[in-house]
């Protein structure tokens, strides 16, 4: 059993989104995709659990014309985030003791 | 999960805070780029000089015989006012210069200039470097000459100083050096031609090179 590591953040990609919503205000739709290499539909449905998790806010707007899509990390994400790492911090630190 | 996936995740986790931040496509060329045109500039401005004050051999005797004060003088102020229009070609040289070298190294590290850590970059640059750049044509439209080329390095030192945290590390210690010898050229003003030829031109092609060994040149480590 391991204690404190998050189920939300299982997938690579929500601990990617995570990772740069964290140090970084508002993102657009379009940075995260680039920076991730994932596909749109991948990307909406991990952000779609983070954001059901209330890990992230969503803000629909338009930019000129366009629709915008961007998110930011919440505060309740960020201690999740903070808690998870802590917590593989924790499980990798175990290892070398043993 | 295995222990080497965690690891991994760390590692994956630690890239992408980076590369969200930093703008890491700068190229060292720009450096060295700047750096030849700054130095082209410091020798045109020192023919003129000579030109507008013969016999002066400005600005290095005429400080040293009255002090500060010799820059007081209309003739050296006319000359300073003399040398905007080429101080500002070699900025919009040097600029264009530095921008087209990265550019191109953005575009090959697949690094668009218009992303949010390249506007980062350049705001945290462009605030200190205008207010730096306004401040010393104030001080020169009240006539005082003396201090300008310190307070450009001093500017400039802090400007980067300011962008570096959104950028390689290199330019963390070029905006150091600039400050420092910026500080260093208070003391010696009449060599201000001198400190600021070393300052934009040789300061810049020494980090530009070290950056460009470090991270372009075909011979560096894969490491």
């Amino acid at each position: 059993m391991i204690a404190g590591l998050n189920k939300v953040f299982e997938s690579r990609v929500r601990l990617g989104i995570m990772a740069v919503l964290v140090v970084n205000d508002w993102v657009d739709h379009a940075v995260l995709k680039d920076l991730l290499q994932v596909t749109d539909g991948n990307l909406a449905s991990h952000l779609a659990a983070l954001d059901a998790s209330k890990y992230v806010q969503v803000r629909k707007r338009f930019v000129g014309k366009r629709p915008n899509t961007s998110y930011k990390a919440t505060s309740t994400g960020i201690k999740a985030f903070r808690a998870h790492l802590d917590a593989i911090d924790e499980l990798l630190n175990k290892d070398l003791r043993q | 999960m295995t222990h080497n996936e965690h690891h991994q995740d760390l590692a994956h986790i630690r890239g992408l805070m980076e590369r969200s931040t930093r703008f890491l496509s700068l190229s060292g060329l720009s450096g060295v780029c700047a750096g030849v045109v700054a130095l082209m500039g410091a020798l045109l401005a020192r023919e003129r000089y000579d030109a507008l004050l013969p016999g002066t051999n400005f600005p290095r005797a005429r400080s040293m015989e009255g002090g500060a004060d010799a820059y007081a003088g209309a003739d050296v102020l006319d000359a300073a006012w003399d040398l905007v229009p080429l101080a500002i070609l070699v900025l919009v040289l040097a600029l264009a210069g530095a921008a087209w070298f990265t550019w191109r190294r953005a575009r090959r590290m697949g690094q668009r200039l218009g992303d949010a850590s390249a506007k980062r970059l350049a705001w945290n640059l462009a605030v200190p470097l205008v207010t730096g750049g306004l401040f010393c044509l104030a001080m020169l439209g009240h006539g005082h000459v003396a201090l300008v080329a310190p307070a450009t390095l001093v500017f400039y030192g802090l400007a980067l100083l300011n962008a570096s945290k959104y950028t390689l590390d290199e330019i963390r210690w070029l905006g150091l050096s600039e400050v420092v010898l910026g500080l260093l050229s208070t003391v010696w003003v009449g060599a201000g031609l001198l400190f600021w030829a070393l300052g934009f031109g040789v300061l810049h092609i020494l980090y530009g090179g070290l950056m460009w060994l470090r991270y372009e040149s075909p011979g560096r480590d894969a490491a």
